[in-house]
Formats: C-alpha cells, structure tokens, sequence
C-alpha cells in the first residue's frame, strides 16, 4: 500500500461503486482484514458452523473517534465479540459497515482500519463480509460504523439474564468507569486531562477460560452504557432477585475515582467497554474467579456480592460507612456519545 | 486515595456517629444547606447513622435548583435568537422551564452547548467570533469568581461577542430570608464548604446572633459531614450557638480575598428571584454597569411567554425544607430523573434527585 498524503480525503465517488470504490477495497481494507471468506469479495460470505448460533449487532457513533485507549474501529470489534461473549457465545465472524462523511481524511480511515484488523487479531475473529456508504458534507458527523457478528454456542451452555438465583455469587472481572472517563476527558470545551485510558477490549478469551471453570455460569453481562449500576438493576429485574454489594469490594482506580469526584459521576454510573459482570453459583464461585484472575482482563476480578431474596428487582449496596442504599439505574446522564 | 480515603474512613465514621449518638439528648432539626451535602448525605447512608433525635432537612443550595422558571424561560428565548450560542453547566439544560426546557430548543435546532466553565464558553467565543455566545451563568459565589474573571478576560482581550446572563445568588441572604420565614424551626445549620471557601466564616455570624442557630461549616466527604454534626449537637446542647469551621482544610474565616476582590469588580448585588422563595433584596449578582456590553440581559432584549410553573410540583416547598421529596405527590410517579416535572429532581445536586437514586433500604420497607 503506498504511503497516502495527509490531505487526501473521502470523496463522495468513493461511495458511488466505480473504481475509487474498488480501489477504496482493495488498497485500504483487504490488505488489513484479509481472510478467504472476504477475499473473494462475493456478495455474501458462505460460512461454516455448527451448533446453536449466537447473532447480534451494534452501531457506533462515538465521538471522539480517537480516544486514549482506543479508538472507533476497535471499539466497533470488541462490542460485538463482547455482545457474543456476553451469551457464552464464541465469536466468528464479524461484519462491517461503514457510513463516511465526504471529506474524511484517508490516513484517519487508515488509522481505523489498523485498529480494526488488530482488534479482530486479538479476538481471532474475521470481518466476513462489509459495506461503505460516503454521505455529503454534514449529512453524518465524520463516521459511524455498523458491526454484526455470529458466534457458536457451546452445547452445555445457557447463559441469560434471567438465570440469577438466590445464593449465587457476583463477579466483576475489574476496576470500572475507565471507557467513560477516559471520553469525557477528551471532550470538547472540557478542559481536563487524566491519565485514565479506555478499557477497550475484546473478552471472548476470558468468557472461554471461565466456561473451563464451569460451564454453568447463570448470568454474564458487560457493563458498558450506564455503567455497572444499570447491568445490576437489569439482572436484578430479568431474574425478579435482589442483588447486594459491597462497595468497599468494588474495584475502582484512583484516577478515575478522582476524575469522578471533580465531575460530579458516580463509578457506578460510568460505562466500561472491556469490563463483565458475571453471576455464577456459589460452589463455583471461587473456581471461575480463580480463572479469571489468570488472565490479562480479569486480573483485578473480585466477589462484589450476592444474590439475595430481599428486595426483588432492587439493587442494594452496603456503603463504606456500613449503611445499605439503593442503587439506581443511571438516568440522562450528559456525557458525549461513548459508543 | 490520598485526600479521599482518610475522609471516609469506616472505623472513624462509626465512632463519630456513637459520639453524636451519645451526647445528642434533645430533639433537633439540622439543615444541610447544600444540595452536595444532601448528596452525600445520603450516598453514604449518613441518616442511617443518626440517632432518632436528629433530623434533617434539605436546604436551598443548589444552584439550579433555585433557578426560577421566568429565569429558564429567558435562557430559552435567548437560545432561540438567530446565530447565537448558548453555553451553561450540564444540568441546567433538562431544567423544565412554562413550555419547554433548554434540552428541548437544542432538539428543536438551537445551538446550546454544555460548558464546565465560563472559560470554556469565552473560548468557544474566540473560536467563533461571527456568532453570539450567550453564557447562561448559575451558581452561588463558588462559581461566581471565575465568571467574574472570563467577564474582566474578555474585556482585556476585547472580544465583543461574548455576553453573560447572571442568574448568580448568594447564600448568606438566602438564609436570613429562610430563617425570617420562619416556617421550619432549625436548630442548627451545616453550612456550605465550596461557597465558604471564596467568602470565609464571617458573613454567617449573625446567624447565632440574631436567630440563636448554630451553624458548622462543613466539607463534602462523609466525615467531614459528621464531624460538623457533632460540632452542632454540642453547640445546641451547650446552647452556645456559633459560626464553626469544621472544613479547616479549604476554609478561611476571612474567605479568598483575591477571589471577592475579583467578583466585587464585575458584580455588584442585586435583587433575585428564587424559585419557592421568591424575590430577596441583595440575594443575586448582577454585571456593574463597566461591564454592561457583556451583559446577555441589557445587550438582548427578549419576551418570553408569560411563566407558567408546573402544576402539582412543591419543589419549593422542598427548597424551604418545608417538605422532603416523599411527600410530594409527584415523587417518583409523575417526576422522575428520566421526566422531572420539577428542577430538584434535575440536578445531581437536587434533593429530590438525591432521595430518588440513594434512597435508604427503610424506603422499600416504608414503601415511601
């Protein structure tokens, strides 16, 4: 691929299928996300599997594209692995949209698609099939993408929200509220800097080693929008359970409980991307956190909690000081697009 | 964290709260004045921890919250002038005002940004100098001296399309004014950290002068909280009521005098309008006349509709620590963070807000 001039920019051709297109393809995304299944370039990807499937898929809008830690492409990547992981699904494959906005500098696409290809290395997945569509002049802010994916289930299996039970252990695979700190830091007009770095990370490899521990795990969720508080009201709500916690439990870095303290935010209430919550029976509890703390993004896991019978559908959380309050799902919260 | 941590050590919180316990023997009714001690009030389940002879009750602190609904109505017709830029603190934005909220006009087309100070907006004014960045400036004197200072900045550096509408207050009239209503019977008052470290200890002292009350000031993590606590159970046992600073390590009694010096030159005080209270003479900030071509209010001349305040909302009431927010019939029904009919179920800061996401466990027993 030759080296691109800075000032080289989206075109609304490049959109138009003709041969900037092509080129577009060609020069700038096969050579990054190379693998048979794209490269023949058909208009769908003929794919292997077997099993119960696992399909979703997520749009990403965040802004800034670029933030420490990460950026847009391997945001877009690791929130469909995860959205899969989250099912104990293993991710295969992935697809990829992209809506540009004219204009768009070609090395920051570059940048992207760096980031997406080693993102997908990571997660041992492949971006099957894609799209690309080029939209004039502030008919889109800069880029969004689009990434579906498709996973196997493994046939013992069955994660879902609504399989908490009273008794079962809460894990939380580690420290919290660095994604939407490390954004908001990045923020427009905010005039602040902290060394906090997006958490940003694919989690298939975790699940994996957690379904070796036992394969039945009851809940697993990733706490991104609405932050750790919100994944806890839901699971509560799904399995109609009380959950307590204890927040001297609750992994929190420094940084980011500085950060909050001068914003106003509660850790609780701030989005994670590379961060799981995962209810599991008791008896299985230290085995599973054991595992996780082997790997690279489960280092700081720890039991945060419990569910209980008390209270169905609330979350408690034991305070420092030793009272119990409720915690609340995050409501309108004035924090830039994060994913 | 350093700074963090030593202030909400469990083992010292316990013991404090036993000594409270201990030598608390008659019935007394504290305010939190703040909107940020009422936060952490209940974050940390600090009522929990208290005896049954204490009660607390939510003051007027908080800024947004205060904001009256003429006040929101103005901001909006000023975002709804052609070209214009509005620029304010987060919250302020959802703030419902008669028709509609800055949130809403933003939707609609307007222009309006969240700044996290005035110094942002002065910069936005820079970036833009073809266009009109109106900043819509809240706050007590905690904020008021960096408005003040982005106001004397864009003098010196002659940018000419940067103004400010001042909806600023200042706490000690608020209080008098409280305190002649004489509608709740206070014994003690914890006072504002943030706003005494710009304007000092003094200007509470006839607070046990003239009303016999005690007030501690107090900073913001939980210990500080019962540590001011205890300051006022002794106060109010000894009967000895005095202006006390138990948040030594921001306040001084004399305030931050280059701070005042800095808002004296561009504010002077001015009648305001308070939402629940009403207008009190000297309780706002308004831009001395050197200053006029700055001023959002005197540069655009704007007609709202005639104010209309939602109906069944006692957000006043609240304000005037006349009623907590269970008692409202809207609590948590009609009025929620995600719909506030009311602004003290807006702001971080706001006491129905705050009863809402933090609520005790006894709540769910209560049903309240």
């Amino acid at each position: 691929m030759s080296i691109q001039s800075s000032r080289e920019v989206i075109l609304l051709a490049h959109g138009s299928g003709g041969r900037l297109g092509h080129e577009l393809v060609e020069e700038r995304f096969l050579p990054l996300l190379t693998n048979p299944a794209l490269d023949k370039l058909d208009d769908s990807a003929i794919l292997e599997a077997e099993g119960r499937l696992a399909f979703t898929t997520d749009s990403y809008v965040v802004n800034p594209l670029f933030f420490p830690g990460g950026d847009i492409g391997k945001l877009s990547v690791c929130g469909t692995v995860n959205d899969l992981s989250m099912s104990g699904a293993r991710p295969l494959y992935l697809s990829l949209s992209l809506i540009i906005e004219e204009g768009f500098p070609l090395n920051e696409l570059d940048r992207i698609l760096r980031s997406i290809g080693a993102a997908c290395q990571e997660a041992e997945v492949n971006i099957v099939t894609g799209d690309t569509k080029v939209v004039g002049r502030g008919q889109a802010d800069r880029l969004y993408i689009t990434t579906s994916g498709i996973g196997v289930v493994p046939p013992q299996v069955d994660i879902s929200g609504a399989n908490a039970s009273v008794g079962d252990k809460v894990i939380l695979s580690g420290t919290i509220g660095e994604h939407g700190i490390a954004i908001t830091s990045q923020r427009e007009g905010l005039q602040f800097s902290v060394p906090v770095q997006s958490d940003c990370a694919p989690l298939n490899r975790l699940v994996a080693r957690m379904l070796e521990a036992s394969p039945s795990i009851h809940c697993l969720r990733d706490p991104t929008r609405g932050g750790l508080a919100s994944t806890l009201n839901e699971l509560a709500r799904q399995s109609q359970v009380g959950i307590a916690v204890e927040e001297d439990r609750i992994p929190v870095r420094e940084e980011v409980t500085a950060a909050c303290e001068l914003l106003g935010f509660d850790p609780l209430h701030v989005a994670n991307e590379g961060k799981l919550v995962a209810i599991v029976g008791p008896d299985d509890a230290d085995a599973i956190l054991a595992r996780m703390k082997e790997t690279r993004y489960g280092v700081d896991a720890a039991i945060i909690g419990e569910v209980s019978n008390r209270y169905p559908g609330k979350v408690l959380m034991k305070t420092k000081l030793g009272p119990s309050r409720i915690v609340d799902m995050l409501s309108g919260e004035l924090l830039p697009r994060i994913c | 964290m350093k700074f963090i941590d030593e202030y909400q050590n469990a083992e010292l919180a316990r013991s404090l709260a036993r000594r409270i316990a201990s030598h608390s023997t008659r019935r007394i009714s504290l305010m939190e004045f703040c909107g940020g001690h009422t936060h952490a009030v209940l974050r940390h389940g600090i009522r929990q921890l208290m005896p049954d002879t204490i009660e607390m009750r939510s003051g007027p602190g908080c800024p947004v919250c205060v904001t009256a609904t003429t006040d929101i109505d103005r901001a909006i017709a000023l975002a709804h002038l052609p070209g214009a830029i509005t620029a304010t603190f987060g919250d302020i934005i959802r703030v419902p005002g008669s028709h509609s909220s800055l949130q809403q006009t933003r939707a609609e087309g307007a222009d309006i940004r969240v700044a996290y100070s005035a110094t942002d907006a002065l910069a936005m004014a820079r970036a833009n100098p073809d266009r009109s960045v109106i900043f819509i400036a809240i706050g007590f004197e905690t904020t008021a001296p960096t408005i003040a200072a982005s106001i004397a900045k864009a003098r010196e550096e002659e940018i000419d399309n940067f103004y400010v509408l001042s909806l600023l207050k200042l706490t000690p009239p608020v209080m008098r004014a409280l305190l002649d209503l004489g509608e709740v019977k206070l014994d003690g008052i914890i006072g504002p950290g943030h706003v005494s470290v710009v304007i000092g200890a003094r200007p509470y002292e006839f607070i046990p002068r003239d009303y016999g009350v005690a007030c501690v000031i107090s900073g913001f993590e939980p210990l500080d909280i019962l540590l001011a606590i205890d300051r006022l159970v002794e106060q109010v046992e000894s009967h000895q009521p005095r202006v006390e600073i138990a948040y030594s390590r921001g306040v001084r009694p004399e305030g931050n005098t280059s701070a005042l010096r800095l808002m004296n030159k561009v504010f002077e005080a001015d009648t305001a309008n308070w939402r629940g209270i009403g207008s009190i003479p000297e309780s706002g900030l308004k831009i001395r006349d050197r200053y006029a071509s700055f001023d959002a209010a005197r540069a655009f001349s704007v007609s709202p509709e005639p104010v209309r305040e939602p109906r069944g909302c006692i957000c006043g009431d609240v304000l005037r620590g006349v009623a907590t927010p269970p008692q409202c019939k809207l609590f948590g029904q009609a009025c929620t963070p995600e719909r506030p009919v009311g602004p003290c179920m807006v702001s971080s800061e706001g006491a129905c807000a705050a009863y809402y996401q933090f609520a005790g466990v006894e709540s769910l027993e209560t049903g309240s």
